[in-house]
């Protein structure tokens, strides 16, 4: 067996008295997609969270690529799509600086571009379709376009695995299907892909497989099971079956 | 008298001269640090630390250790306690930094009133433009450059910080430590304005100039020149202001700034609540026009 590239091993985390994640495990396998389904405080956030090592598991680890996640980081392997609430979009910064803030981790102290760097930001943007935005202020996109930027961003760091927090709120459909096929010709390109949504619709077409996710791993295959009514109810609580 | 004469008379005096140097230094050094400020949303925390760090220059004084160090003690100190009481009890946090600063002025206030050669000590309260010494002089030079230097070397990172701190983790740096340096580089640029303005305005300066750029553009890298340009210009005018109307200069200063603020609050053509409509009736007459 390969060294799965993301390994959550019985992780179990609490904020205070709260208890965020129980016991939760999941292993992803290389180039894959993975769809993280489950309501909100379910501890999609969390997940993330200790993937990334923000958090520091009470039991339990997180092995990325069969090393501690801080190993990966140092290497800029890890890319990062915020939640569009957690952005500042007035923010005076264009589309350009945001995706260049990819290339900081490969940058020395004063993290000063070079021509690689440039080109690298050029490429990343070009392959996005936001070339003819490069010098827009970044609250100036449309919501796609936001998702698109900070998706280039994690391409311009060269990131093995991207970690996505609800890329398709507030995005329309046409830049859905934009996105989607963005990351498959990623995952073609062997990144790792760990998207977060409750959005339920736009998983089958992403994802190879999808997490059901109730503070512990309820579920876990291929999105057509994974999203059967009887498993999501699990997962949602009754009511989602009515509101189909 | 012509302008030429206006503005040489007053350089004719060396206090004069100081006073202009240290200001202007000390303008540059704190738009700089404004403009991070404003933008991660750490005012109310400039002038919390801006105030904390008045004990800690006392003591200095009284155990002739540099104002820097003693400074850099409280303001350090200052952010600990606001994040215990913060952390550990249902007070919220703007009431956290309320209570921390204002206690640790009020001990600054005592111990200046229980410290024999009050006067030095005063015009830390409300700065002393106008009798800034050749040694105070040298002090704000050196600790203005050190702070000017790291915000300048590290602006990117610090930008990154106050942007996205999720991705400047996920890429190997430290939000933690980016932030302890923000601070720091507040506490020392607090130790700066001091000397000019005093404790008491050295808020204005860390929050009206980047305020002011922040209506100006889009760009950080332009809001970094826009700032200290004007900071820097406000600061002058104030003090030649000051010294024709025989006026408190600290307090001229922070005046310039706030008018200059609320000019271009006002007209701004991007932001300013009247710019953008004249804006708009301009660009209504040109297509008027062009039918």
């Amino acid at each position: 067996m390969s060294t799965p590239a993301i390994l959550v091993d019985k992780v179990t985390v609490h904020y205070g008295e709260v208890l965020a994640l129980e016991n939760a495990s999941l292993s992803l396998e290389p180039a894959r997609i993975c769809g993280l389904v489950g309501m909100n405080g379910s501890g999609k956030s969390t997940l993330f969270k200790a993937i990334m090592g923000m958090v520091k598991p009470d039991s339990g680890q997180v092995l990325i690529n069969g090393q501690p996640p801080v190993k990966t980081r140092k290497e800029a392997g890890i890319g990062y799509v915020p939640q569009s609430e957690d952005v500042d979009w007035a923010f005076p910064l264009s589309v350009r600086d945001v995706v260049m803030m990819g290339r900081y981790g490969h940058l020395g102290f004063t993290r000063r571009p070079r021509k690689a760097d440039r080109d690298a930001v050029h490429h990343a943007l070009e392959r996005v379709e936001l070339g003819e935005y490069a010098d827009r202020q970044i609250g100036q996109l449309s919501g796609g376009q936001k998702k698109r930027a900070f998706v280039a961003r994690g391409i311009a760091q060269g990131a093995t695995m991207m970690l996505l927090d609800e890329p398709f709120a507030g995005v329309d459909k046409r830049s859905e299907a934009t996105i989607t096929r963005l990351l498959r010709e990623l995952a073609a390109d062997g990144a790792t892909i760990l998207v977060s949504t409750h959005d339920l619709h736009a998983l089958p077409q992403l994802c190879d497989e999808a997490v059901l996710l109730m503070r512990k791993v309820l579920m876990h295959g291929s999105p057509d099971v994974v999203l059967q009514p009887e498993n999501l109810a699990m997962a949602f609580g009754l009511d989602v079956m009515n509101r189909g | 008298m012509d302008l030429l004469n206006i503005l040489l008379e007053p350089l004719s005096y060396d206090f004069m001269v100081r006073a202009l140097i240290t200001t202007a230094i000390a303008a540059v050094v704190c738009a700089v640090l404004s403009c991070w400020l404003v933008l991660i949303g750490w005012s109310l925390m400039g002038d919390a630390v801006s105030h904390a760090v008045l004990p800690g220059v006392v003591l200095a004084y009284i155990v002739g250790a540099p104002f820097a160090l003693g400074a850099l003690v409280f303001a350090l100190l200052a952010v600990t306690l606001i994040g215990v009481v913060r952390n550990t009890s249902r007070v919220k946090e703007d009431a956290a930094i309320g209570i921390v600063f204002t206690s640790l002025f009020a001990l600054g206030l005592v111990l200046i009133s229980v410290t024999p050669s009050q006067t030095d000590l005063n015009h830390i309260i409300f700065g002393n433009l106008l009798g800034v010494s050749t040694a105070d002089l040298v002090q704000v030079v050196v600790l203005g450059v050190v702070a000017f230097g790291i915000l300048v070397l590290k602006r990117r990172d610090l930008t990154l910080y106050a942007f996205d701190p999720t991705h400047a983790h996920a890429i190997g740096l430290s939000p933690r430590r980016l932030g302890a340096l923000l601070l720091g580089l507040l506490a020392l640029t607090s130790v700066v304005a001091l000397q000019t303005v005093g404790v008491v305005l050295v808020v204005a300066m860390l929050i009206i100039p980047g305020a002011t750029a922040y209506l100006l553009t889009d760009r950080f890298s332009r809001m970094l020149v826009i700032a200290p340009a004007i900071s820097a210009a406000c600061s002058v005018a104030g003090i030649y202001i000051s010294y024709y109307l025989d006026t408190a200069s600290g307090a001229m200063v922070v005046l310039a700034q706030g008018v200059v603020f609320a000019v271009v609050y006002l007209f701004s053509p991007r932001q300013g609540l009247i710019g953008t409509r004249l804006a708009k009736a301009r660009r209504r007459r040109a297509v008027a026009l062009a039918r």
